[in-house]
Parts: structure tokens; sequence; C-alpha cells
């Protein structure tokens, strides 16, 4: 057997495998994206609860970011991927169901990225809301706007303002993250790149290439934060 | 939860503790040389040596953990030639591709976190020193990397604690500290919730002690910034008074 060179492998031809890894890539941004949009879900009531919350739900909150900025995130993913998976056999026994039913690895893999990442929202929003100037919200109450509408046109827009290179710095580590979602069998680039490697014997090249549309993906979103920060920050003052 | 099983999994993780630190003191330690090297690379202000730096951190730092473990551990292994040299007794080991993987990794987020020490020292320092008469590398031994040190410290802690979270991966190529241990016992029984809970206090056990060690060292390294005892002691009696 001869092997193919490392640029016929990025080709779309019949030895090429542009075409799955590009799925793969894909795939990688899937899980990153829903993770993260997770995380921010879980990071907004985390900063809620933290700020405005009763003692009760403050410790909770701290317990959260405590303990998962403390864990490896892989013990993360093995907890919801095989305990999702004895959740759902014994639930599917409860109907009659035969036999081992599998969790969905994307579904455990987005979730579980979500809930690591939740953990960094969390101290990202409560720093930016800390940012906000005091004297913005008493202006806003001066006016006399309500509760919502304060948080609608002041407290909201300046909290994202303060919390977005925070935010950039924590897709980066999500989207290397979800690399770690490739145990659960999921497709994604770097699973991809295993199944590449395996089946050519070319593992060098194949994570090479996989490492290189990682550094891609990751460089084309900082210049896209880059972008948004000058963007939302039009109306501040500089130096 | 079975009060039994759990004794059982955490003996079992305990027992595997000592690879996990082993992984994360060899590689911390390894990192902490090379992270030197960079940040001196980066300040240094010769240009090749400076842009080898940038390239490094923007690679290291870009790429997933794993990728790089992968490239490592199952990539190297491709060429004939690495595997008749001398160095593939060494590089056939997970463990020693881990130790590599990690310690290349950590060096690249550390030498930033040690810029900005050796950044923030103040120029007077320097320049006192020099009107002292002390040669160069005199003065980056006793002025700048101590202050260096000092200012890089609890960020450095958080890159310590992200190293023994990072150990875990190693499970991946089959080493079985705590993580592959757990992962065996969860994918053996099913009982995830009781492995996980075990598994996550033995971690936070550690970056607990791995923190407040952090802090002592900090407490250690700026005595100027404290009052002195007697002082403080003498301004209590006096409001006493």
């Amino acid at each position: 057997m001869t092997q193919p060179g490392f640029l016929e492998l990025l080709s779309f031809g019949p030895d090429g495998w542009a075409k799955a890894l590009l799925a793969g890539a894909w795939m990688t941004i899937l899980i990153a994206l829903s993770g993260y949009t997770i995380g921010a879900v879980i990071g907004t009531f985390g900063a809620w609860a933290k700020i405005s919350g009763g003692r009760g739900l403050r410790v909770a909150a701290d317990a959260y970011t405590t303990v998962l900025r403390g864990i490896p995130d892989l013990l993360v993913i093995y907890l919801l991927y095989f305990g999702g998976s004895a959740a759902i056999t014994s639930i599917g026994r409860l109907f009659g169901a035969e036999g081992f039913i599998s969790f969905p690895g994307f579904l455990a893999g987005a979730l579980a990225v979500g809930i690591t990442s939740g953990a960094q929202h969390t101290e990202v929003f409560r720093g930016a809301f800390k940012a906000v100037h005091r004297g913005e919200i008493e202006a806003a109450i001066a006016c006399g706007m309500s509760r919502a509408l304060r948080f609608r046109r002041i407290v909201a827009p300046l909290t994202l303002r303060h919390a977005l290179p925070g935010l950039g710095n924590v897709w980066q580590v999500v989207l290397k993250e979800s690399a770690l979602v490739s145990i659960t069998g999921v497709v994604e680039l770097l699973r991809q790149s295993q199944i590449g490697a395996g089946s050519t014997g070319l593992p060098f090249d194949f994570y090479l290439i996989a490492g290189l549309i990682y550094l891609a993906i990751s460089t084309v979103s900082s210049i896209a934060m880059r972008q948004a920060e000058r963007h939302f920050s039009r109306g501040v003052r500089r130096g | 939860m079975d009060w039994d099983f759990t004794q059982e999994t955490f003996v079992s993780l305990v027992s595997a503790l000592p690879l996990t630190l082993a992984l994360a003191g060899t590689s911390i330690a390894l990192g902490a040389i090379l992270a030197l090297a960079l940040a001196l690379a980066r300040t240094s202000g010769i240009v090749v040596l400076d842009w080898f730096a940038r390239a490094y951190v923007f690679v290291f730092r870009g790429t997933p953990l794993l990728v790089q473990i992968f490239l490592i551990y199952y990539g190297l292994s491709q060429f004939p030639a690495i595997r008749h040299s001398i160095f593939w007794p060494v590089l056939r080991e997970a463990y020693w591709c881990a130790v590599m993987a990690l310690s290349l990794n950590t060096a690249a987020y550390a030498s930033e976190i040690i810029r900005g020490g050796l950044l923030s020292v103040p120029h007077g320092q320097v320049e006192a020193a020099r009107a002292c008469g002390m040669p160069r590398l005199m003065v980056f031994r006793r002025i700048v990397l101590p202050l260096a040190i000092r200012q890089a410290l609890p960020g450095y802690g958080n890159e310590m604690i992200s190293m023994i979270k990072a150990t875990s991966l190693a499970s991946i190529i089959t080493l079985m500290e705590v993580t592959g241990v757990a992962a065996r016992i969860i994918s053996e029984t099913y009982r995830a919730i009781e492995v996980f809970v075990v598994a996550g206090f033995i971690y936070l056990t550690i970056n607990f002690l791995l923190t407040r060690l952090v802090q002592l060292v900090e407490f250690k390294l700026s005595p100027h910034l404290r009052q002195p005892e007697n002082a403080a002691q003498a301004a209590i009696a006096g409001d006493a008074r």
C-alpha cells in the first residue's frame, strides 16, 4: 500500500479527507457553540444569584463555581455521558425496553462543556456587572426607569460591553474543550482525525491538520472578537 | 449513595493519586524552566527570539491540549527515524509523552504570566541596582527575578491548578491516574454519580491545598508589604489605651 502524501490527504479526491475533516470541524463548531450558549445562560443565572440572590442562592452559586473550576472537565463529560446513559437505560426499563440505551454523545458533550464554561461565564458576568458605574444606574433611577427597563437599556448593554474581552477568552477555552467530547464518539474534528489516522497509518499528518484547523478557527474567532469589542465600545473615550 | 461502594472507590482512586501528582509535578517543574526561557526570549529585544516565543505561545495556546498529546504520543511513532533513535525508549512511554505535552503546553501559558511579572518590575529598582554596580546577571538574579516571581505568583497559582486538571487527559493515552481509574470504575459499574463525587472531592482537595500553599508562599515573599509585628502590637495596644 502506498501512503498518500500530506497534500493528497487535504484534497477532495478519492484519497482526500478534506470533506470529512471539514464536516468534523463543523461539528466541533456546533458543539462549541451549543456548549457556549448553555454556559452563557447558566452564567447569567449564576451571576444574578451571586449579585442579588438571597443567602441560599449565593452559597449555591459559589459552590457551583468553586467545584466546576476545581475539577477536570473530562470528569464532567464522563459523568454526563455514563450517568446519562445509566439514567436513560433505567427509564427505558420502566417502559419495558430491553438492554442498554446510550445517551447521545453530542448532548452529553454540549451539556458538559456548557456546565463547565457556565462557571467561567458566571465570573465574567459578575466582574463585568461590578465594572458598571453606580452613577449610570442612579441616573436611570432618577429618570424614573422601571427595574426591567433599567436592566434592558442600561445594565445589560453596559455589562455586555465590559464582559466582551472575558467572553472572548471563555470562547477560546470552550473551543479547545470541545476536543474532549471526542471520547463520547461524536465525530468532531479530533475524532475524525483519529479515524483518518487509524485508516491511513499517518497519525502525525492527521493530528497536525487537526491542530492547524483548530488554530485557524481560534484565530478567526479572535479577530471577530476584536472587531466586536471595537464596535461595542464606540462611545468610550480612550486615554 | 452506597457507602461501601463509595469507600471502595475512594481507596482505588487514592491509590492512583501518586501518578496524578507525579505528572503534574514533573510537568510544572519542566514547564517552569521552559516558560522562563520563553519569557526571557520575549523580553530580550532580539527579534528572532521574540518572534519564536510569540509563535510558540500562539501555537500552543491555540490548539487543544489533547491534540498536542496525540501528536506526540501517536504522531511521532509514524517516523521510522524516531522509532530507531535513542529517544524511542522515552517516547514510547505514555508517561513521558504526557509529561512532554503537558510541559510544552503549560510553558506557553506560564511564559505570558512570567512575562507580565518581568514587565511589572519598576525600572527604578533596576536603575538602583545598576547604580550599586551590580553586573547584569546579578541584577537579574537578585532584583528582577525575585520581584517578578512575587508579582507573577497569583497567576502562576491558577496555572498550576489548570495543570492538575489537565493531567486528567493523560487517562486518554492509557495512563491510569485518578480520572483514568474513575473512568474505568464508571464504565464497569455505571454508577457515575458516586465515582464523580469521590473523584471530584480528591481533585478539589488537591487544588484547595495548592491554593493555600501558593498563598503561604505569597505571604512569605512579601514581608515588605506587612506591618512589622512589634508595630502592629503597639498599634493594637495604643488602640486599647
